[in-house]
Protein backbone atom coordinates (compact mmCIF):
# COMPACT_ATOMS: atom_id res chain seq x y z
CA UNK A 1 0.00 0.00 0.00
CA UNK A 2 1.38 3.61 -1.10
CA UNK A 3 1.88 6.51 1.34
CA UNK A 4 -1.70 7.88 -0.34
CA UNK A 5 -3.60 5.02 0.55
CA UNK A 6 -2.24 5.00 4.22
CA UNK A 7 -3.15 8.70 4.56
CA UNK A 8 -6.63 8.11 2.99
CA UNK A 9 -7.21 4.87 6.19
CA UNK A 10 -5.90 7.15 8.66
CA UNK A 11 -8.14 10.24 7.26
CA UNK A 12 -11.27 7.99 7.29
CA UNK A 13 -10.45 6.52 10.37
CA UNK A 14 -9.83 9.75 12.12
CA UNK A 15 -12.90 11.27 10.68
CA UNK A 16 -15.39 8.84 11.98
CA UNK A 17 -13.15 8.88 15.61
CA UNK A 18 -14.04 12.92 15.86
CA UNK A 19 -17.35 12.54 14.72
CA UNK A 20 -18.70 9.79 16.67
CA UNK A 21 -16.90 11.29 20.01
CA UNK A 22 -18.15 14.84 19.23
CA UNK A 23 -21.94 13.09 18.93
CA UNK A 24 -21.80 11.31 22.38
CA UNK A 25 -20.71 14.51 24.01
CA UNK A 26 -22.62 16.82 22.08
CA UNK A 27 -25.09 19.00 24.34
CA UNK A 28 -23.87 16.84 27.80
CA UNK A 29 -24.02 19.05 30.59
CA UNK A 30 -21.42 18.70 32.91
CA UNK A 31 -20.13 20.15 36.46
CA UNK A 32 -18.90 23.85 36.73
CA UNK A 33 -15.32 24.85 34.96
CA UNK A 34 -13.35 26.74 37.97
CA UNK A 35 -13.90 30.18 36.21
CA UNK A 36 -12.56 33.42 37.38
CA UNK A 37 -14.46 36.41 36.53
CA UNK A 38 -13.69 39.39 33.90
CA UNK A 39 -10.43 39.77 35.79
CA UNK A 40 -8.37 43.73 36.03
CA UNK A 41 -8.65 45.48 32.65
CA UNK A 42 -9.94 42.75 30.62
CA UNK A 43 -13.79 43.75 31.79
CA UNK A 44 -16.02 45.38 29.34
CA UNK A 45 -17.98 46.79 32.29
CA UNK A 46 -16.25 48.32 35.82
CA UNK A 47 -17.88 45.55 38.21
CA UNK A 48 -20.14 46.62 40.89
CA UNK A 49 -19.51 45.99 44.54
CA UNK A 50 -22.96 44.87 45.38
CA UNK A 51 -23.02 42.12 43.10
CA UNK A 52 -19.93 40.07 42.97
CA UNK A 53 -21.07 36.39 42.38
CA UNK A 54 -22.66 36.83 39.12
CA UNK A 55 -20.59 35.53 35.90
CA UNK A 56 -22.28 38.48 34.31
CA UNK A 57 -21.52 41.21 36.98
CA UNK A 58 -20.98 44.37 35.20
CA UNK A 59 -22.24 43.20 31.95
CA UNK A 60 -25.01 44.69 30.60
CA UNK A 61 -26.39 41.00 30.31
CA UNK A 62 -27.00 40.71 34.21
CA UNK A 63 -29.98 42.54 34.63
CA UNK A 64 -31.34 39.66 32.14
CA UNK A 65 -30.65 36.87 34.69
CA UNK A 66 -33.42 34.40 35.56
CA UNK A 67 -34.86 34.66 39.12
CA UNK A 68 -34.00 30.64 39.48
CA UNK A 69 -31.87 29.95 36.88
CA UNK A 70 -30.45 31.30 33.42
CA UNK A 71 -29.67 29.65 30.19
CA UNK A 72 -26.41 31.54 29.12
CA UNK A 73 -26.00 30.39 25.40
CA UNK A 74 -22.97 31.57 23.67
CA UNK A 75 -23.58 31.60 19.56
CA UNK A 76 -21.75 32.85 16.63
CA UNK A 77 -22.70 33.63 13.33
CA UNK A 78 -20.45 30.86 12.12
CA UNK A 79 -22.64 28.29 13.52
CA UNK A 80 -25.22 25.91 12.36
CA UNK A 81 -26.81 24.86 15.49
CA UNK A 82 -26.61 27.70 17.45
CA UNK A 83 -30.18 28.14 15.52
CA UNK A 84 -31.76 25.30 17.07
CA UNK A 85 -29.97 25.19 20.49
CA UNK A 86 -31.65 28.78 20.67
CA UNK A 87 -35.11 27.46 20.27
CA UNK A 88 -34.36 24.52 22.66
CA UNK A 89 -33.59 27.27 25.57
CA UNK A 90 -36.15 30.14 24.76
CA UNK A 91 -38.77 27.33 24.22
CA UNK A 92 -37.41 25.99 27.77
CA UNK A 93 -37.12 29.47 29.18
CA UNK A 94 -40.90 30.60 28.04
CA UNK A 95 -42.15 27.24 29.84
CA UNK A 96 -40.36 26.85 33.23
CA UNK A 97 -40.63 30.16 35.49
CA UNK A 98 -38.01 32.18 36.59
CA UNK A 99 -35.56 30.91 33.88
CA UNK A 100 -34.23 33.14 31.45
CA UNK A 101 -32.27 32.53 28.31
CA UNK A 102 -29.88 34.98 27.44
CA UNK A 103 -28.03 34.40 24.12
CA UNK A 104 -24.27 36.29 23.85
CA UNK A 105 -22.29 37.11 20.62
CA UNK A 106 -19.22 35.15 21.43
CA UNK A 107 -17.54 37.57 18.73
CA UNK A 108 -18.16 40.66 20.25
CA UNK A 109 -17.51 39.42 23.95
CA UNK A 110 -14.27 37.85 23.47
CA UNK A 111 -13.56 39.10 27.11
CA UNK A 112 -16.49 36.93 28.54
CA UNK A 113 -15.51 34.13 26.05
CA UNK A 114 -11.73 34.41 28.04
CA UNK A 115 -12.83 34.60 31.04
CA UNK A 116 -15.54 31.88 30.67
CA UNK A 117 -12.95 29.44 29.00
CA UNK A 118 -15.64 28.91 25.84
CA UNK A 119 -13.87 27.34 23.04
CA UNK A 120 -16.78 26.73 20.59
CA UNK A 121 -19.88 27.99 19.90
CA UNK A 122 -22.75 27.25 21.13
CA UNK A 123 -21.87 26.63 24.79
CA UNK A 124 -24.51 26.78 26.99
CA UNK A 125 -24.19 27.58 30.73
CA UNK A 126 -26.58 27.04 33.35
CA UNK A 127 -26.85 29.46 36.03
CA UNK A 128 -27.91 29.44 39.33
CA UNK A 129 -30.14 32.50 40.92
CA UNK A 130 -27.04 34.43 41.85
CA UNK A 131 -25.38 34.01 38.24
CA UNK A 132 -22.66 31.29 39.44
CA UNK A 133 -21.97 28.66 36.99
CA UNK A 134 -23.46 25.50 37.54
CA UNK A 135 -23.10 23.22 34.27
CA UNK A 136 -22.54 23.90 31.11
CA UNK A 137 -22.39 21.67 27.66
CA UNK A 138 -20.86 22.77 24.01
CA UNK A 139 -22.82 21.43 21.07
CA UNK A 140 -26.78 21.66 20.78
CA UNK A 141 -28.53 20.06 24.08
CA UNK A 142 -31.90 18.42 23.70
CA UNK A 143 -35.04 19.89 25.78
CA UNK A 144 -34.32 16.68 27.58
CA UNK A 145 -30.83 17.65 29.08
CA UNK A 146 -31.90 21.30 29.66
CA UNK A 147 -34.39 19.99 31.54
CA UNK A 148 -32.75 17.18 33.59
CA UNK A 149 -29.93 20.29 33.83
CA UNK A 150 -32.22 22.49 35.33
CA UNK A 151 -33.56 20.14 37.77
CA UNK A 152 -30.46 19.45 39.24
CA UNK A 153 -29.43 22.89 40.07
CA UNK A 154 -32.21 24.41 40.83
CA UNK B 1 -37.44 35.37 28.07
CA UNK B 2 -35.70 35.68 25.33
CA UNK B 3 -33.03 37.55 24.17
CA UNK B 4 -31.26 37.38 20.89
CA UNK B 5 -28.32 39.82 20.35
CA UNK B 6 -27.79 39.64 16.42
CA UNK B 7 -24.88 41.86 15.58
CA UNK B 8 -25.32 41.51 11.54
CA UNK B 9 -27.96 41.28 9.09
CA UNK B 10 -28.60 37.14 8.17
CA UNK B 11 -28.04 36.80 4.22
CA UNK B 12 -30.47 34.42 2.40
CA UNK B 13 -30.46 31.18 4.11
CA UNK B 14 -29.57 28.00 1.32
CA UNK B 15 -30.63 24.82 1.08
CA UNK B 16 -28.29 22.70 4.35
CA UNK B 17 -28.59 19.67 2.13
CA UNK B 18 -26.76 21.43 -0.58
CA UNK B 19 -23.23 21.94 1.21
CA UNK B 20 -23.43 17.88 2.84
CA UNK B 21 -23.79 17.26 -0.76
CA UNK B 22 -20.62 19.25 -1.70
CA UNK B 23 -18.85 17.78 1.29
CA UNK B 24 -19.46 14.34 -0.47
CA UNK B 25 -18.61 14.89 -3.86
CA UNK B 26 -15.18 16.78 -2.54
CA UNK B 27 -14.10 14.15 -0.22
CA UNK B 28 -14.47 11.70 -3.44
CA UNK B 29 -12.19 13.66 -5.31
CA UNK B 30 -9.99 13.99 -2.22
CA UNK B 31 -9.76 10.39 -1.85
CA UNK B 32 -9.14 9.84 -5.68
CA UNK B 33 -6.40 12.65 -5.35
CA UNK B 34 -4.54 10.16 -2.72
CA UNK B 35 -4.77 7.06 -4.94
CA UNK B 36 -3.99 8.12 -8.14
CA UNK B 37 -0.34 8.98 -9.29
CA UNK B 38 1.57 12.51 -8.45
CA UNK B 39 0.95 14.06 -11.87
CA UNK B 40 -2.86 13.23 -12.16
CA UNK B 41 -2.82 13.77 -8.38
CA UNK B 42 -2.16 17.33 -8.57
CA UNK B 43 -4.62 18.46 -11.48
CA UNK B 44 -7.28 16.87 -9.28
CA UNK B 45 -6.43 18.95 -6.56
CA UNK B 46 -6.08 22.46 -8.44
CA UNK B 47 -9.28 21.66 -9.54
CA UNK B 48 -10.43 21.30 -6.26
CA UNK B 49 -8.82 24.07 -4.84
CA UNK B 50 -10.09 26.45 -7.68
CA UNK B 51 -13.55 25.27 -6.52
CA UNK B 52 -12.80 25.74 -2.95
CA UNK B 53 -11.73 29.51 -4.37
CA UNK B 54 -15.09 29.94 -5.84
CA UNK B 55 -16.74 28.51 -2.92
CA UNK B 56 -15.16 30.65 -0.58
CA UNK B 57 -15.47 33.99 -3.07
CA UNK B 58 -19.38 33.14 -3.81
CA UNK B 59 -20.68 30.78 -1.80
CA UNK B 60 -20.81 27.22 -1.92
CA UNK B 61 -24.31 27.51 -2.76
CA UNK B 62 -22.09 28.76 -6.34
CA UNK B 63 -19.87 25.98 -7.25
CA UNK B 64 -20.69 22.85 -9.62
CA UNK B 65 -21.00 20.44 -6.56
CA UNK B 66 -23.86 22.72 -5.87
CA UNK B 67 -25.29 22.55 -9.92
CA UNK B 68 -24.98 19.08 -9.30
CA UNK B 69 -27.34 19.39 -5.99
CA UNK B 70 -29.47 21.20 -7.45
CA UNK B 71 -30.00 19.30 -10.99
CA UNK B 72 -29.80 15.88 -9.18
CA UNK B 73 -30.56 15.76 -5.19
CA UNK B 74 -32.59 18.36 -4.72
CA UNK B 75 -35.63 17.53 -7.29
CA UNK B 76 -35.58 14.45 -5.21
CA UNK B 77 -35.69 15.40 -1.92
CA UNK B 78 -38.90 17.05 0.59
CA UNK B 79 -38.42 20.92 1.09
CA UNK B 80 -35.71 21.46 3.79
CA UNK B 81 -37.13 22.19 7.31
CA UNK B 82 -35.26 25.12 7.53
CA UNK B 83 -32.45 27.31 5.48
CA UNK B 84 -28.72 27.47 6.61
CA UNK B 85 -26.78 30.67 6.97
CA UNK B 86 -24.29 29.86 3.38
CA UNK B 87 -21.42 32.39 5.77
CA UNK B 88 -20.41 29.20 7.58
CA UNK B 89 -19.89 26.67 4.83
CA UNK B 90 -18.18 29.47 2.45
CA UNK B 91 -15.53 29.95 5.73
CA UNK B 92 -15.15 25.98 5.27
CA UNK B 93 -14.66 26.46 2.00
CA UNK B 94 -11.56 28.98 2.39
CA UNK B 95 -10.40 26.54 4.73
CA UNK B 96 -10.80 23.91 2.27
CA UNK B 97 -8.63 26.56 0.07
CA UNK B 98 -5.98 26.98 2.34
CA UNK B 99 -5.47 22.81 2.63
CA UNK B 100 -5.54 21.98 -1.05
CA UNK B 101 -3.16 25.34 -1.97
CA UNK B 102 -0.36 23.64 0.37
CA UNK B 103 -1.09 20.21 -1.10
CA UNK B 104 -0.91 21.43 -4.15
CA UNK B 105 2.24 23.58 -3.20
CA UNK B 106 3.70 19.82 -1.96
CA UNK B 107 2.79 18.22 -5.21
CA UNK B 108 4.18 20.91 -7.62
CA UNK B 109 7.32 21.32 -5.60
CA UNK B 110 8.57 17.78 -5.52
CA UNK B 111 6.90 16.84 -1.77
CA UNK B 112 4.76 14.54 -2.29
CA UNK B 113 4.30 13.88 0.96
CA UNK B 114 3.44 17.06 1.76
CA UNK B 115 0.31 17.39 -1.05
CA UNK B 116 -1.04 13.97 0.35
CA UNK B 117 -0.75 14.98 3.95
CA UNK B 118 -2.65 18.60 3.38
CA UNK B 119 -5.24 16.13 0.99
CA UNK B 120 -5.43 13.80 3.79
CA UNK B 121 -6.63 17.08 6.59
CA UNK B 122 -9.00 17.95 3.96
CA UNK B 123 -10.20 14.71 3.67
CA UNK B 124 -10.75 14.68 7.28
CA UNK B 125 -12.71 17.98 7.46
CA UNK B 126 -15.12 17.16 4.44
CA UNK B 127 -15.54 13.53 5.71
CA UNK B 128 -16.91 15.30 9.09
CA UNK B 129 -19.10 17.43 7.15
CA UNK B 130 -20.66 14.74 4.85
CA UNK B 131 -20.94 11.82 7.27
CA UNK B 132 -21.42 14.29 10.36
CA UNK B 133 -23.26 17.27 9.19
CA UNK B 134 -20.12 18.83 11.69
CA UNK B 135 -18.56 21.89 9.83
CA UNK B 136 -14.98 21.96 11.68
CA UNK B 137 -14.06 25.20 10.15
CA UNK B 138 -17.00 26.85 11.66
CA UNK B 139 -15.82 25.15 15.04
CA UNK B 140 -12.32 26.18 14.66
CA UNK B 141 -13.75 29.73 14.19
CA UNK B 142 -13.98 31.27 17.72
CA UNK B 143 -10.88 29.64 19.00
CA UNK B 144 -9.13 31.81 15.84
CA UNK B 145 -11.42 34.94 16.75
CA UNK B 146 -10.17 34.53 20.79
CA UNK B 147 -5.89 34.09 19.39
CA UNK B 148 -6.68 37.01 16.65
CA UNK B 149 -7.70 39.19 19.17
CA UNK B 150 -5.00 38.67 22.22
Amino acid sequence: MGLGAWVLVAAVVAALALGAWRASTNGVFRGTHPVGRVAGDAAPVSTSSTDGVSLLAGTSYDAQRGERATLLQFSSAFCAPCRATRRTLAEVADEVPGVTHVEIDAEHHLELVRALGVLRTPTTLVLDGDGRELVRATGAPRRAQVLSALAGGL
Amino acid sequence: MSTVITARPTPVGIDPRGPRVTATLTSVVLAVVLLTPTGLAAALLAMQAVIFGWGAWRGVQHTPYAAVFRAVVRPRLAAPLELEDPRPPRFAQALGLGFSAVGLAGFVLGSSTVGLVATGLALVAALLNAVFGLCLGCELYLILRRAAAR
